[in-house]
């Protein structure tokens, strides 16, 4: 079977199951949440065996940053789905009385996921939970640089769920590109801005509503007179603890005031040796780099004439193991690629500036990232960094919590993407909102109708204009007589 | 580079992909979309290069926006007083305008385009403050102490495609939600109702800050030359071909697109209760078909679905309800252009059509005016009913059991609206449980376009993207997530070197386990 065919028939089928209606009893999305949920609990080992072949990722990271964030979204929406469902009744307002509104979720219908490789059991589940939640079909498309856990998703999906209406496919280039041809109710992608913006290319030959969860430089902004300690160990769990830096929420640079520089880097040195070990690359608690395309890119990135003699720290690597260690940079050029593309890599550069305020001028000369973070104690800097940087998140005194907290909307803006996911938001993210209103019979506003007169015409301005003596004439039928 | 109607010949130009950056090594996935976008490019044919020639006034928006001046309350506030003035103070010269586009009759002009503009921007007045108050979250005990918000604020620079049936509404109320959110817009009416687009771009800048909302003139060239530019968010309201081409034109920037199209939109008729509640039935199919802009609405009444016995009835009404409203001609509006005359009357003249015509029919040129126009089952393939009508012609179909349409609605791309007239409830949860739509309406029909608390918008063909009230606000609006910590607590857990005794205490958190978790934290439990 041709990709192409395969494409389509995948779709088809996924119509038709749709069109049967079964996805969308409350009955059947709970239960597949919970054959998600018990898929995530007994396959637990699995899961971390395929992200170690993947990723060498260590357990701890598989554990906390994949399997359980997954575990707590399908509880959530298993918690709150009834109350998803219900309409909400809302006031339909005097210029339609009597009437009665309500906004009611229905599923999109037909949705398709990519996935990304760097949270690849993450990235797959937590959009897929969103769209069963919402009641609709759905295909996942995993990515294919993180095969071990794209194989295993193919495979234990269809044990646990409806595969009648949840599907894998598996593949490449050409699988995913037929896929993108199809015509799908959403298309939720996680990636990169390049990839992102043919995504919305393509979306726009069958008008399918898209949302992109894209990158962007994180930038992290430290302040004076804050507990460095404690300052350095956030930013460094947020950074190697994540993937070693292969995250789209990781710090990618650090700006802070020349005079606090120094005492941050010797503070960062100390807690990636107490983290990381004196020889990183022994160091079972970091991921390895996805694969050598990347390897080199980092490595580049690294050797550019003229930031190499910027290293102050780490800067080794074993090409065999596909690992690199922690790298601190001091001060490299702002034109010199590590600055100008996200690193996506254990690399961080700081940025010293005279001034911390100067950092915001900084920031806002690059494209909206998917957060930004801050470390102070001073409650106005905080209140311009809110209101001066537009970022997908701000975060302040720490980095990548919020990705845990269900009730906050995870998604980017501008060039970090479109769309917003986790919690009630991954709900509506694959639901249309449909207004339903329901008039009656009584109180017939004759003024509505031609022929236009301007007795007619003055009551229906005095009806928009809220004024109630022309609402009550309205409703008894004025002006009385003639047509 | 003369284009006949308003098409925008491009896709995305493949240069401006440019994937290639010296240190990327590009995957095979890129080259693979690339490789088939540029093959999307090509079939879109020529493409005009125009030289971004609008390229001072983005700028000037920009700029506008980068000053910081349009978030401030006092800002957005006295905009939308700018705009209330100048729908009070500019109203006769509106209704002339829009006489002259389109036909329209005063009181129509009033109800459906300047009165609800003046809800609007005293909506938004009321409820600014509302809006733009971060809204505080719950925050699992975990991370304590700390607080989270989701703030909203403003995309930055947005651009408004109007359309030409609602020329004035369809350009000032995003606008309304646009300033309300705190950005700079600039708005391009429609070329084809072109008293309204100078009207607008002649008047608004006395009324509003001219530096931060600008009005654009002109039709697709003008419109091409916009989507070369990076906008924060495009919304736009017309046909999906164009959507279509918006876009794609979009996806260059990574703009974010909300898109207002059309479809038809059925009236299923089931029986009424009362030969009283037949009339006002009839009354408000009248309303939201030939009372709208001629039947040129986005959300008119597109075709009339009823059972076989109850068609006698309902065309006798229908009759006489349309000869008493319709007595002078004046009251309603005329056909906007010689090209939509001549598609309207076109879809008549299909020789499988013509026969079904029933009522009306008789059509004049010169003063573009079709006369209300009823057919009875045209068939199901030809142009009038597959495509969007927008215009004063309704088919009525005939079904055995009225029950069947839900069936017959599904079969269509989902439209903007469905309105039943049924007091049925099994038929009524039917209709909301097994079709989709925009909105759905019981027993009225186009009146849900003026409740506030009701978002307006489309799915599947009809669009995406939802606005009016509280909604116009988000559209344009981005949601920030905020959270803040403090260094009191430290969860030394969180960091490595790892361990089995850590992973067992993050099990606990996880679990909200607090108990479990504070007693093997003290080593008294494995």
């Amino acid at each position: 079977l041709t990709a192409t065919a395969m494409a389509a028939a995948v779709a088809e089928q996924l119509r038709e199951s749709f069109a049967t209606g079964r996805t969308r009893p409350a009955a059947w999305r709970e239960a597949q949440l919970r054959g998600l949920l018990r898929m995530a609990t007994e396959m637990e080992a699995e899961i971390c065996d395929a992200l170690r072949e993947d990723l060498a990722k260590p357990v701890t990271e598989s554990y906390v940053h994949e399997i359980s964030l997954v575990k707590s979204s399908c509880k959530f929406a298993l918690k709150n789905l009834k109350k998803w469902m219900k309409p909400k009744k809302v006031p339909a307002g005097v210029l339609t009385f009597p009437s009665t509104a309500r906004i009611a979720a229905e599923p999109l219908g037909v949705v398709l996921v990519i996935s990304a490789w760097n949270y690849p059991f993450l990235l797959s589940m937590d959009p897929v939970v969103g769209a069963i939640a919402a009641g609709n079909a759905v295909v996942l498309k995993p990515s294919e640089v993180a095969p071990a856990t794209s194989s295993l998703l193919a495979e234990l999906l269809p044990r646990f769920v409806d595969s009648s209406c949840i599907k894998v496919v598996e593949g490449g280039v050409s699988e995913t590109s037929e896929l993108l041809e199809q015509k799908w109710d959403k298309i939720f992608y996680t990636g990169n801005g390049k990839v992102g913006r043919v995504v919305l290319s393509l979306a726009a030959k069958h008008l399918t509503p898209v949302a992109l969860e894209l990158g962007g430089k994180c930038p992290v902004v430290v302040d004076s007179n804050v507990d460095l300690h404690v300052a350095a160990k956030r930013i460094a769990a947020g950074k190697w603890g994540c993937n070693n830096g292969q995250a789209c929420v990781s710090p990618d640079f650090i700006i802070t005031t020349k005079s606090l520089a120094p005492k941050l880097l010797e503070t960062l040195e100390k807690v990636l040796q107490k983290f990381y070990g004196y020889d990183p690359l022994q160091s079972p608690d970091l991921s390895r780099i996805v694969n050598s395309n990347h390897f080199k890119r980092l490595r580049s990135l690294m050797d550019e004439e003229k930031v190499k003699d910027k290293i102050v720290f780490g800067g080794q690597s074993d090409e065999m193991q596909l690992k690199i260690t922690p790298t601190l940079l001091m001060d490299v050029p702002l034109d010199s690629a590590i600055m100008k593309e996200e690193i996506f890599g254990p690399l961080l550069p700081i940025i010293t500036v005279d001034k911390i305020h100067e950092s915001f001028a900084l920031i806002n000369s690059m494209t909206k990232p998917l957060a930004a973070y801050l470390f102070t104690k001073d409650s106005k800097l905080k209140y311009q960094f809110e209101n001066g940087i537009s970022a997908g998140a701000t975060i302040i005194n720490d980095t990548s919590i919020h990705l845990t907290n269900p009730h906050l909307p995870f998604g980017g803006v501008g060039e970090s993407g479109m769309g917003a996911y986790h919690g009630t938001f991954s709900f509506d993210a694959f639901s249309h909102k449909k207004a339903i209103l329901a008039r009656f019979f009584i109180g017939e506003v004759k003024a509505r109708y031609p022929p236009y007169t301007p007795a007619k015409l003055s009551i229906v301005k005095g009806v928009l204009k809220g004024n109630l003596a022309s609402m009550i004439q309205a409703i008894l039928g004025f002006p009385r007589g003639g047509a | 580079m003369g284009h006949q109607d308003h098409s925008f010949s491009c896709a995305i130009h493949p240069s401006s992909l440019h994937i290639h950056s010296a240190f990327t090594l590009q995957s095979e996935l890129e080259l693979e979309l690339e490789r088939r976008a540029r093959k999307l490019y090509e079939q879109g044919g020529q493409r005009t290069m125009a030289v971004a020639g609008l390229g001072e006034t983005v700028c000037e928006l920009r700029q506008a926006y980068e000053s910081g001046k349009t978030r401030s309350l006092a800002w957005r506030q006295a905009q939308l007083r700018g705009l209330l003035r100048f729908l009070k103070e500019e109203e006769e010269a509106a209704f002339a305008a829009l006489r002259e586009d389109l036909g329209k009759h005063r009181a129509e002009a009033y109800r459906d385009e300047v009165g609800l503009l003046v809800k609007s921007a005293n909506e938004a007045l009321r409820q600014l403050g509302k809006w733009t108050t971060p809204e505080r979250v719950w925050i699992p005990l975990v991370a304590f102490p700390a607080t989270a918000q989701i703030v909203p604020e403003p995309l930055g620079v947005i651009l408004v495609f109007s359309c030409w049936n609602v020329p004035l509404g369809l350009s000032l109320e995003p606008l309304i939600g646009a300033i309300a959110a705190g950005n700079a817009v600039a708005v391009k009416p429609s070329e084809l109702s072109p008293c309204t687009a100078k009207f607008i771009g002649d008047n608004i800048g006395r009324y509003v800050d001219a530096s931060a909302v600008k009005v654009v003139q002109g039709g697709a060239e003008v419109g091409e030359q916009l989507m070369e530019h990076r906008w924060d968010k495009v919304l736009f309201t017309g046909s999906p071909r164009i959507g279509r081409a918006v876009m794609a034109a979009a996806s260059r920037h990574l703009t974010p697109v909300a898109l207002e199209l059309g479809g038809k939109c059925p009236c299923i008729f089931d029986m009424m209760g009362s030969a009283r509640e037949l009339q006002i039935a009839v009354n408000r199919i009248i309303g939201a078909k030939w009372s709208s802009c001629a039947g040129q609405a986005c959300l008119a009444i597109d075709y009339v679905l009823v059972e076989e016995r109850y068609l006698p009835i309902l065309l006798k009404v229908l009759k006489s309800t349309l000869k008493r409203f319709f007595s002078d001609p004046d009251h309603m509006a005329r056909i906007v252009n010689a090209r939509h005359f001549e598609r309207l009357s076109n879809l008549l003249k299909d020789k499988a059509v013509a026969p079904s015509i029933l009522h009306g029919g008789s059509m004049d040129a010169k003063d573009l005016y079709i006369e209300p126009t009823i057919l009875l089952n045209p068939p199901l393939d030809s142009a009038i009913m597959t495509e969007e009508i927008f215009g004063p012609l309704l088919p009525i179909i005939t079904l055995k059991k009225i029950e069947d349409s839900v069936a017959f609605v599904r079969a269509m791309p989902k439209p903007l609206a469905i309105y039943a007239f049924t007091g049925d409830a099994a038929l009524r949860r039917r209709i909301v449980e097994e079709t989709s739509s925009g909105t759905v309406v019981f027993n009225d029909a186009l009146v849900q376009y003026a409740i506030d608390a009701l978002p307006f918008g489309g799915v599947g063909q009809s669009g995406f993207g939802q606005y009016h009230g509280k909604y116009s606000f988000e559209m344009f609006s981005h949601k920030k997530a905020v959270m803040k910590r403090g260094y009191l607590i430290e969860l030394t857990l969180r960091y490595p070197p790892w361990n089995e005794r850590k992973i067992n205490l993050m099990r606990r958190l996880y679990r909200f386990d607090y108990v479990g978790f504070v007693l093997s934290f003290l080593g008294l439990r494995r």
